[in-house]
């Protein structure tokens, strides 16, 4: 292929970004909006007389929510990988009986829809009386990460050269001392990946948010954007200013760890 | 809300570690094996199992906010169900998750795959602007959603004056129950597109350059490449992608409820969010027909499931 050619290639391929990411490009640009230019007809194609407004009341009002929302993620990555590691470990290495139809049941768990988990989780949080509470609703967000971190984990620890473990066993290492001392360290890679995806899914998380924590007195950053709008609230430069906020995880995760988001959707990530 | 599956590319080819099952520790090492699986295994029948075990529980009693938390409703059978199922809100419920689900898979796998076949082959900037392609995908739902309500407002929105300025009249996208399915399935397809190109994508580079030599020395077109080679060769990649985005497609709820509630008057209401409304919608939750609801989409999920396990399983015999 000729060198113009693949630069026209480039310039095709920005314009597709362009018109892909043309919505992001509008919540900033509204995010910076004033009140008043809000329902000009037509609107402004870019933030020509620009406000903090928006921003303004994000630290206002949305601080407290987004300390939940990072809480909440990190509890939820914490108790993924203590569920999900030492399982992954199991049916890599150790693979007992019955390992498989675990493998099965996890394939199965993650088709559940959402608003089912839901529904059944709320009628045994309030029997348990966690409701509103943030140690049900992290435990809740765990159930969007766990069956994806056992098979990335599992997958990436069928990997590791039998002779590093054979070694640590000749070694006099035991079971645990080998997970803990050469299998944890040596998957480093696939851990970071999972800890990133079920950090951005508990940030993200919606549904067991507004029905297991509606009434909480911590909620996270996703309903304090669903209160904005329900409010009727006409200030849309602080919507989508809190929504630029709630985008950052996100949009840190695409730039520091690319890689690893690439490893984690080409192994089956699937958002609905 | 995100779910993963594991791929149907790039596994790692068959290094599997077998077990140490010989010697005097086999016993031992068996318990060993089966105490690292506690935690899993305990979790998935606490928070699985019994919510599930619960939710089949209520769509077959006759509750009330009372009993709900008493606990004393009285078994009513498919009651809930034949409720249900004869609601006047059932069959264009279902009609409705038909047409967002096959409309979003039928455009994001093509913008996907079109979207793959512009990116196959490497050219300036190409592997920033795939990455780039990512953020719909990334971003909380929230996030977009609203992001898309207030683009397609009626009044102040960004595609109305859009097409005003080509002069098609304005379109009341969220509150004309023409419109709204065709909304939400917009902003449904733009986030999924990131997915079906990321995972074709990978699909493509797994087809050996070899075959295409091969074909181009047969005196093949472009058209006939794609025909003939491509996409013979990522059939099983396409089928499982397909199948995949259908599973998570019925269920997609944050969406639809974020920018119309379902509404205007039920015209955007899926099997997913019928079943929120009744759970927990309303002044007066009616949680055996929510119950009731989830579990018809429930089975219909896990139809394409196992079908999607079983064709997974076809392809990668491990």
């Amino acid at each position: 292929m000729t060198t113009p050619r693949r630069w026209w290639k480039t310039i095709i391929g920005l314009a597709l970004t362009g018109v892909m990411l043309f919505p992001v490009y509008w919540m900033i640009n509204v995010s910076f909006t004033r009140d008043r230019d809000m329902r000009k007809s037509p609107p402004s194609w870019f933030p020509a007389d620009p406000t903090l407004d928006g921003y303004r009341a994000v630290i206002d009002q949305q601080l407290p929510y987004l300390g939940t929302s990072l809480l909440v993620g990190l509890g939820t990555v914490a108790l993924t990988l203590v569920i999900a590691a030492p399982a992954a470990y199991s049916l890599a290495r150790l693979r007992p009986r019955g390992g498989t139809a675990l493998s099965f049941a996890l394939l199965i768990a993650q088709m559940i829809p959402g608003i089912i988990m839901a529904m059944g989780l709320y009628a045994t949080y309030l029997n348990l009386g966690v409701l509103n509470t943030l140690p049900g609703l992290i435990v809740a967000d765990t159930t969007l990460a766990v069956p994806f971190a056992v098979l990335i984990l599992t997958t990436f620890m069928t990997g590791i050269p039998r002779e590093l473990l054979h070694a640590a066993r000749v070694d006099g290492a035991g079971t645990v001392r080998t997970f803990w001392s050469i299998v944890l360290p040596v998957s480093r890679n696939a851990t970071v990946t999972v800890a990133l995806f079920t950090f951005l899914w508990a940030w993200s998380d919606f549904i067991y948010a507004s029905t297991l924590d509606s009434g909480g007195d911590h909620q996270p950053i996703t309903l304090g954007i669903y209160h904005y709008i329900g409010n009727n609230n006409q200030q849309w430069n602080a919507i989508m200013a809190t929504a630029v906020v709630a985008s950052i995880p996100a949009t840190a995760l695409l730039v520091v760890a690319q890689r690893y988001v690439t490893a984690g959707v080409t192994a089956g990530a699937v958002k609905d | 809300m995100t779910r993963t599956a594991p791929a149907p590319t790039r596994r790692p080819a068959s290094t599997r570690g077998g077990p140490v099952r010989q010697g005097p520790g086999h016993r031992r090492a068996a318990w060993a094996a089966w105490g690292f699986l506690v935690p899993i295994t305990a979790y998935l029948l606490a928070f699985y199992a019994y919510p599930m075990y619960r939710n089949l529980e209520l769509s077959l009693r006759h509750y009330t906010v009372r009993s709900f938390v008493q606990g004393d409703a009285p078994f009513t059978g498919f009651a809930n169900y034949l409720k249900v199922l004869t609601d006047a809100t059932f069959v264009p419920a279902l009609w409705h998750t038909v047409v967002f689900t096959v409309v979003s898979l039928a455009f994001q796998f093509t913008l996907g795959l079109g979207l793959a076949l512009f990116f196959a082959r490497h050219f300036p900037l190409s592997a920033t602007l795939r990455a780039l392609f990512l953020v719909p995908w990334l971003l909380p739902l929230i996030v977009s959603a609203s992001t898309w309500a207030w683009m397609l407002n009626s009044d102040s929105g960004v595609i109305n004056a859009a097409l005003g300025a080509i002069g098609a009249g304005p379109v009341n996208w969220l509150t004309s129950p023409d419109w709204s399915l065709w909304s939400v399935t917009i902003a449904n397809i733009w986030i999924g597109v990131p997915f079906n190109l990321v995972v074709l994508y990978s699909g493509l580079q797994a087809i050996s350059p070899a075959v295409y030599e091969a074909a181009a020395l047969d005196g093949a077109t472009g058209w006939q490449r794609f025909r003939h080679v491509t996409l013979p060769l990522l059939r099983p990649v396409s089928a499982i992608t397909l199948l995949l985005g259908l599973v998570y497609t019925l269920k997609v709820f944050d969406i639809i409820w974020i920018m119309t509630k379902g509404g205007p008057s039920g015209s955007s209401t899926t099997l997913s969010t019928w079943s929120y409304r009744l759970g927990f919608g309303n002044l007066v939750p009616a949680f055996g027909p929510g119950a009731a609801v989830g579990n018809i989409l429930i089975a219909i999920a896990l139809a394409f499931g196992l079908l999607y396990i079983r064709l997974q399983r076809r392809q990668d015999p491990s």
